[in-house]
């Protein structure tokens, strides 16, 4: 395992996000290490998913600063691996025709990459059906090997586990483990935190638009009496 | 590398790729315009003198309202899966989508008009007086101010609530110039009774003019939120 030394990958300063009246965060502060997992947890409507698009730069802070890498956002699309709650595919196109067209926007030519990232996410780079007709298991390691194809520094990924079974998720579990053990940041917004005790480095709660705790056991410090 | 070149080619193949699939916009184009031959010859039973004066008018009519319906589709592709965020967090040039989206569009009415003229011709029992070579720069030019604008347009009213509604209320005006341009010319044409250089030269200059101001705010309406 190569063990990165803890500087801030990203440094959040103040950031508020409204959407007209409604706040979705409220003055969010924290500066996040590099190479470290770090897992984003907190009850619906509590700001993970704005969170996370504002770290990809897909939601501009109304207030406040991010800095990734001593970057903006929008200026680290290099460093960053995206992955929605939607797939983000193409649901005409199979799994390697989607990778190799995302792939040329991030200007990797030829198919050895995208076969590579879809055999590490568990797939067959040589399956034909269009990604519309893959199980929601299949179509999440798809998502995945996207989000991975340009093997970014810094991996968001927002509740990459939902509707996938227990045994798909635990090996989803493992390879951003591999992942994380190869240096990268990895950043996972989800409700099934337990999935990732003895994973994460630390456990972020959230709770309406503000981080209310940080700890590295997926127990917040009242609930673990 | 990932230049706008790579990256336009790349779109334009891939959107090239779903519409032979799915063929949503070409039978939905194909259907409307055939609609209109139809309703507008029960509709009036012009001498071959008379038809020359308004064939212009009816068949700029049928192809910007079949084209709006392939500009709506065009956008609503990239909303499915939220795919259009794959694009905003990569490093690929905004243009580059515009451009690939543009030149699809363009292909796609050409394909329409060269598939309906015929029908125009044998309806109306056109013949034309004027230089008929002229017909096709008018075409061509006033075919891309169509698409060039109403590309634009339909991205702008993407995130509204009412974007089919919106792309014509936006479209239509902005078009006038363009509109009166392939009209006039085309009538100028097949009357021979004036010159139709003058359109072609309006046509030339609102195209270079839209173009220009399309792919200098472009990227300010892909990234906004």
């Amino acid at each position: 395992m190569t063990e990165t030394p803890a500087q801030s990958a990203i440094i959040v300063s103040g950031v508020v996000k409204q959407f007209g009246r409604f706040a979705a965060l409220r003055g969010v502060s924290a500066e996040f290490d590099a190479g470290k997992f770090h897992a984003i947890l907190g009850d619906n409507g509590a700001g993970k998913t704005t969170l996370l698009r504002a770290l990809a730069g897909l939601a501009h802070p109304t207030q406040g600063t991010i800095r990734m890498f001593g970057k903006a956002p929008q200026d680290s699309s290099r460093e960053i691996g995206y992955m929605a709650h939607p797939s983000l595919l193409y649901d005409e196109m199979s799994g390697m025709e989607n990778l190799r067209y995302f792939a040329r926007l991030y200007g990797i030519a030829g198919d050895e990459r995208c076969a590579e990232v879809i055999r590490a996410v568990g797939l067959d780079p040589q399956l034909t059906r269009p990604v519309g007709q893959y199980s929601q298991g299949m179509r999440q390691r798809m998502s995945l090997a996207r989000a991975i194809l340009h093997n970014p520094k810094l991996l968001l990924l927002d509740e990459p586990f939902s509707n996938v079974d227990v045994h798909s998720a635990r090996e989803m579990v493992i390879l951003l483990k591999h992942m994380r053990g190869s240096g990268k940041t990895i950043f996972v917004v989800t409700h099934q935190a337990l999935l990732l005790d003895g994973v994460a480095d630390e456990f972020v709660w959230m709770q309406q638009g503000r981080i209310v705790d940080r700890t590295a056991i997926p127990l917040r410090a009242g609930e673990a009496q | 590398m990932n230049s706008l070149w790579a990256v336009t080619v790349a779109t334009l193949v891939k959107d090239i790729r779903l519409e032979w699939r799915s063929k949503d916009a070409l039978n939905s184009m194909l259907f409307f315009s055939l609609l209109v031959v139809v309703i507008f010859v029960f509709s009036f039973d012009p001498l071959a003198e008379e038809s020359r004066h308004i064939v212009g008018g009816l068949v700029w009519i049928a192809f910007l309202f079949a084209a709006v319906v392939a500009l709506n589709q065009t956008w609503a592709r990239e909303l499915r899966n939220q795919v259009l965020d794959a694009y905003r967090v990569s490093p690929a040039p905004a243009n580059g989508l515009f451009l690939a989206k543009t030149l699809g569009n363009f292909i796609f009415v050409c394909v329409l008009e060269a598939l309906m003229t015929p029908l125009f011709v044998i309806f109306y029992n056109l013949h034309v007086l004027g230089p008929a070579w002229q017909l096709i720069p008018v075409a061509l030019l006033g075919t891309w101010a169509l698409v060039v604008n109403g590309t634009f347009f339909a991205a702008m009213s993407l995130r509204t609530r009412n974007r089919e509604i919106m792309l014509p209320l936006l479209l239509f005006p902005v078009s006038i110039p363009a509109v009166i341009g392939m009209v006039a010319g085309t009538t100028a044409i097949l009357t021979g009774e004036n010159s139709a250089h003058f359109y072609i030269v309006l046509l030339l200059t609102y195209d270079v003019v839209f173009t220009t101001a399309s792919l200098a705010l472009f990227k300010a309406i892909l990234h906004a939120e």
